[in-house]
């Protein structure tokens, strides 16, 4: 994970750094579903925010999930400051095929900078090209670019590199 | 999921409402949960929701109970149920009447969104589907105005002049002469034709319905108010506003009307939400305006807010051109609706239709052509297929004097009694000489 900052500078001009961060992910372990609950573990991770005004963005390869649907990528306070990502299903052997590290970086890189994106305030973007684009499927992530569309960048205002 | 589409979710348990809200929040909802039936139906009143997300189990209310209850309330509402597998059953039941569709938990992410996309675009579509209906009732009518007269070439011209603006129009004629049609040839030739032209007739409604047929009202405003419904200010929202018979509204409804015309919000009947609607206002009436604002019948600043721009529709007795080739138009329209052969009118009935006063204007001809239709042979319309009165009184001519009533009255009052001079003077009130004088000057002849 150590390529991901470079994967959101080009549109996100911040300071970004990684920090690590104790946990017991087990808490927040469902044993009916074999999954993590995303929204404790948000409640956890906001408690470690490094100072006042920064997001934090935490990267876990458990498989996440929110009580009413059956996974969930990620999630992230909307105009908060916690976001979480699971590259659990962002493997391609999850799908059967070939590990590809570049394809799971990209992926991760693109999850990442959709959930700060709402953590920003940005909502899902009708533009399936834009990172903001809603992803229910690993194909729809392939598909959407690592940057925010024109409009979605204006919002934010900041310009994608 | 982009626009700002509104849903209401229900749900008994914190973590699938906060979940869930979530979720759509990121969508770009406008979400609010409900905990059960109770606070569902309250937070309905509080606005319309495009979808309601219901738990099929919950404690009080459950969720079937609740669906026919919303249904009660906002019948175009969206609602989808959310069950476990162990109650599919009672979802398919919920299918059967009315619901959308349903999930079961936990939900498939993709299903949620994909069942979110199908139930928006359905509810697109059969509001499209309304405003298409709109549309094509709107464009057949817009040929029906049939005038080849100058009086009519001066109405045509002034349509397009104002058709292209937003301006408020007052349409002016006496009963029958065709004002709705002309509002809706406004309408079809405006920037507003996509949306609908939504039409009130002020003069046939009592005061207390005519408030909810404009304003709505909310579910129990008031005794028979079963459902929530949009009133017609709401559902001409982009679209034209006409006020039929406007000169016939109550004071009250004055007041009312002219706050609306102000600010174009107001509040349905028995609720609290501001409502804004952006329509365009045409009115009619066929009564006068400016007499009844010196009587106090009607309120100056009303009557100044919607006397913009006045189109006066002359009674098709003063448009003579115009009515064979409106008599020709029925005459096409009711053959085609009757499926009987088309006729041809005979110069006599041409001369009777021009000669007769039609003080019912174009609906009279259109009556009288119709009934000619039904009682006429296969190939002609003839005097007899016409009404009595109307053939009368063509017969008379146009001479409407008092001498000419006098001259006819006379004559029917010699006739009634067998042309004796004293009964009939009697009958008439006048002493014989007068009557000698009046046969004389009349030069009636006394078999008459």
């Amino acid at each position: 994970m150590e390529e991901l900052p470079g994967r959101l500078r080009h549109c996100l001009p911040f300071p970004i750094k990684r920090i690590s961060v104790e946990m017991d992910l087990e808490l927040f372990y469902s044993p009916d579903r074999g999954q993590y609950h995303s929204t404790l573990i948000l409640a956890q991770l906001i408690k470690h925010l490094p100072e006042e005004n920064a997001k934090i963005i935490g990267i876990t390869s458990h498989d996440l999930y929110i009580p009413i649907l059956t996974f969930v990528f990620g999630e992230s306070q909307l105009e908060g400051s916690a976001a979480v990502i699971s590259t659990y299903r962002l493997h391609n052997e999850f799908y059967g095929l070939p590990a590809n590290r570049e394809l799971l970086i990209t992926r991760t890189g693109k999850e990442a900078l959709h959930e700060l994106g709402h953590s920003y305030g940005l909502t899902h973007c009708a533009d399936y090209r834009c990172v903001m684009n809603s992803s229910t499927y690993v194909e729809d992530i392939d598909l959407k670019e690592g940057r925010f569309c024109d409009d979605c960048q204006e919002s934010l205002g900041v310009r994608c590199a | 999921m982009s626009g700002k589409h509104s849903i209401l979710i229900v749900d008994d348990e914190l973590s699938v409402r906060q979940s869930l809200k979530h979720w759509f929040l990121e969508d770009g909802f406008d979400v609010e949960t409900a905990e059960d039936g109770q606070d569902a139906l309250e937070k309905m009143n509080s606005g319309p929701y495009d979808i309601i997300l219901v738990d099929i189990k919950m404690p009080g209310m459950d969720g079937i109970t609740l669906q026919k209850r919303i249904k009660e309330i906002d019948k175009d509402v969206i609602v989808i149920i959310i069950t476990a597998y162990a109650s599919v059953d009672t979802a398919v039941d919920a299918l059967k009447h009315g619901a959308f569709d349903y999930v079961t938990k936990p939900i498939d992410p993709d299903d949620l969104s994909h069942l979110i996309r199908n139930a928006l675009k359905q509810k697109e579509l059969s509001e499209e589907n309304v405003r298409l209906k709109e549309n094509i009732s709107e464009m057949s009518m817009r040929d029906q105005i049939i005038g080849q007269s100058t009086e009519m070439k001066r109405v045509f011209d002034m349509i397009d002049q104002v058709a292209g603006t937003d301006s408020t129009v007052l349409i002016r004629g006496e009963s029958g002469t065709g004002k709705e049609l002309i509002a809706r040839a406004i309408h079809s030739r405006s920037k507003r034709r996509y949306l609908p032209i939504v039409a009130v007739n002020c003069g046939s409604i009592p005061e207390t319905l005519l408030e909810s047929e404009l304003f709505g009202h909310e579910k129990g405003a008031f005794t028979g108010a079963q459902y929530r419904r949009k009133g017609k200010l709401e559902l001409a929202d982009g679209g034209t506003l006409f006020l039929d018979e406007i000169g016939d509204i109550s004071a009250k409804m004055q007041v009312d009307l002219l706050r609306v015309l102000e600010s174009h919000s107001f509040t349905r009947l028995g609720g609290n939400e501001e409502i804004t609607s952006d329509f365009r206002l045409i009115c009619a009436t066929n009564k006068n305006l400016e007499q009844a604002v010196e009587e106090g019948e009607f309120r100056k600043d009303l009557y100044y807010r919607i006397n913009v721009f006045t189109i006066f529709v002359p009674p098709l007795r003063e448009r003579k051109a115009d009515i064979i080739p409106l008599a020709e138009h029925f005459i096409e329209k009711y053959s085609r609706q009757m499926s009987k052969p088309q006729r041809e009118l005979t110069e006599d009935v041409e001369d009777t239709l021009r000669n007769y006063r039609w003080p019912g204007n174009v609906r009279e001809l259109e009556n009288a052509i119709e009934r000619a239709m039904v009682i006429g042979n296969e190939t002609e319309i003839t005097e007899d297929d016409l009404p009595v009165h109307c053939k009368q009184e063509a017969s008379n001519g146009n001479d409407l004097s008092l001498e000419s009533l006098e001259e006819d009255h006379i004559k029917r009052v010699l006739k009634e009694f067998d042309g004796n001079v004293t009964h009939s003077a009697r009958a008439l009130g006048i002493d014989r000489v007068t009557l000698y004088n009046k046969i004389k000057k009349y030069g009636i002849k006394r078999e008459d």
